[in-house]
């Protein structure tokens, strides 16, 4: 079953930055779209889960049109959405930040909170703690127990290595990996990290100024080559 | 758990603090200490509902002082009028303010429904929200105030009848201020609490931190901005309905708090409660001494020069100097 779509979507603020896009993630997938910076990544989550409104075409979710619907609706709904650069709430405390995750999928009355902190045992020890206060990766990990407290059905992530050191972005790439094995949580996620792209996702779409250009299986995935091209490297 | 736990002790020793300085004042120097506990009331519950407003949504609302207007009236009405009692009066005051306030948010700070006519008639929208738009709501709201004095003065005329001051006195002074004291507490504590301690107030916090995560995390920020709105105008109209026995009832009342809680959120900083209450206990002995010693004309050049000291030397406001010393204090610990 399709979760969320995009059937010929364009989205700009004057002229378009994403043109014509269509992409599907399936129940239960784990989905990339890699590119280079630039190509219009950060607009493509940004838009799927309604921070942007797209020029024309038309978004779907669990079957239903949500083109228009606002971002507070579509994480209501069961969306799950972990900006760029993390954007945890600074001056709450981390206990407060994942309070703020349970208005994500509000129909499913489950909350998360042992299998975040199971998946993150130091947001337990630090949960009075100010999230301005801890360390990049731990930022990382609050960001990720937030959207995923309310137990969304979907989960978007927003280059999920950018600013954090390698040993951590290896370990949050098992964790998505276990959260998608163990909650069922389906995953679109967007990413230039090679490593990270092989070793989460299913199968991927490349994208470059602004449109969908290839789609990479399984066994695409296994040659490196094949995702670099797509890359800055 | 160990930062909040020692925020907590800061916090229950300065209220200690205050209160053993009011009793010790009390039995020292009864006048003077209420005078000037009065006067710290006054610049709190004039700055309170307008440092909510300017501090979560980034608008300046210069009819402050006439929401406090409208507070003082419904009150006053309601007891002379309606033959209400006096507390019941004040909620009424308060309730009648909020209100209000829901329809001015809705009207004008978020443009909701001009917008949604423009959506239905021109097919979109005509006016951007005021959040965070700080000259511009400066501008809209100094319209709306003297639309609003005016107004009062065509339906209700130049006065309207005074309700008379509650209580007794003690040593010479009206026990209806000394209680005005007890109560401002009462009011920085709930306002605290709701801030600090509900899931209102932390989705408050949220949006006023960082707005467009907050509504990718499923939080309507429409309905919380439109929610605190009506809260701190709410808040003006208790200041209102609390000052109504000791002011004369004419449409310019509003104007004798504007300068005290403009001068009061400007030195308190972004803090709402620590802020404002932090710059009230050190506002108010100013305001009370300069008042009783030159006037009250003084006493306002007093606050203003104050204030502009606080500008040039504390550019982040008491609040900036709170946040370093707890801080520096919680890196040494």
């Amino acid at each position: 079953m399709t979760v969320l779509e995009f059937d010929d979507v364009t989205v700009g603020y004057d002229t378009p930055v994403l043109r014509e896009i269509d992409l599907a993630v399936d129940e239960g997938e784990i989905v990339g779209v890699v590119g280079k910076n630039g190509v219009g990544k950060t607009t493509l989550m940004k838009t799927a889960i309604g921070l942007l409104e797209p020029m024309s075409g038309r978004i779907t979710y669990d079957g239903r049109d949500i083109t228009t619907e606002t971002a507070n609706d579509r994480a209501n709904s069961g969306i799950g959405y972990i900006p760029q650069g993390r954007d945890i709430f600074p001056d709450l405390t981390v206990e407060e930040n994942l309070a703020m995750g349970e208005h994500v999928n509000t129909a499913g009355e489950v909350t998360r909170y042992e299998a975040v902190y199971d998946l993150f045992p130091v947001l337990e020890e630090r949960a009075g703690q100010d999230g301005g206060t801890l360390s990049g990766g731990q930022q990382q990990m609050l960001a990720i127990g937030r959207a995923l407290v309310g137990d969304p059905d979907l989960l978007l992530l927003d280059e999920p290595s950018e600013g954090v050191q390698p040993s951590i972005v290896d370990q949050i790439s098992q964790d998505m990996r276990r959260i998608n094995d163990e909650l069922g949580t389906t995953i679109l996620f967007v990413e230039q990290n090679l490593g990270v792209i092989r070793d989460m996702a299913d199968r991927c779409y490349a994208m470059e100024r602004g449109e969908i250009v290839d789609e990479l299986g399984a066994a695409d995935l296994d040659d490196e080559d094949a995702i670099a091209s797509y890359l800055a490297v | 758990m160990k930062q909040a736990l020692s925020q907590a002790r800061y916090g229950i020793a300065a209220v200690v603090a205050v209160v053993a300085l009011f009793v010790i004042g009390a039995l020292a120097a009864p006048n003077l200490t209420f005078r000037v506990y009065y006067a710290v009331s006054f610049i709190v519950l004039a700055a309170i509902g307008l440092a909510i407003i300017f501090g979560i949504m980034g608008v300046i609302n210069l009819a402050h002082g006439e929401f406090i207007l409208v507070g003082a009236y419904a009150t006053t009405l309601s007891v002379t009028k309606l033959g209400v009692p006096l507390p019941a009066g004040m909620l009424v005051g308060a309730l009648v303010t909020a209100l209000f306030g829901l329809v001015v948010e809705r009207v004008i700070i978020s443009g909701y429904v001009p917008n949604w006519i423009g959506q239905q008639t021109v097919g979109r929208d005509l006016i951007k929200p005021f959040y965070d738009r700080l000259a511009d709501s400066m501008v809209a709201t100094f319209g709306l105030s003297l639309i609003m004095v005016q107004g009062a003065r065509i339906v209700f005329g130049n006065s309207i009848n005074q309700i008379g001051v509650p209580f007794g006195s003690t040593a010479g002074y009206p026990d209806y201020r000394i209680a005005l004291v007890g109560i401002t507490a009462g009011v920085l504590a709930v306002v605290y609490l709701l801030f600090t301690r509900t899931d209102f107030g932390t989705r408050v916090r949220a949006t006023m931190q960082d707005e467009q995560t907050a509504m990718a995390l499923g939080i309507n920020t429409e309905r919380t901005y439109m929610l605190t709105f009506a809260i701190g105008s709410g808040l003006a109209g208790f200041t209102g309905a609390l000052f109504a026995p000791l002011l004369s009832m004419q449409p310019t009342l509003g104007s004798q708090f504007l300068v005290e809680a403009f001068v009061a959120v400007v030195v308190g900083g972004a803090s709402v409660v620590v802020g404002t209450s932090l710059s009230g206990l050190m506002l108010g002995p100013i305001d009370a001494l300069f008042s009783d010693e030159f006037g009250e004309f003084a006493g306002r050049i007093a606050l203003l020069v104050a204030a502009m000291l606080a500008l040039r030397f504390l550019p982040g406001g008491i609040t900036g100097v709170v946040d370093r010393l707890r801080d520096r204090m919680e890196g040494g610990s």
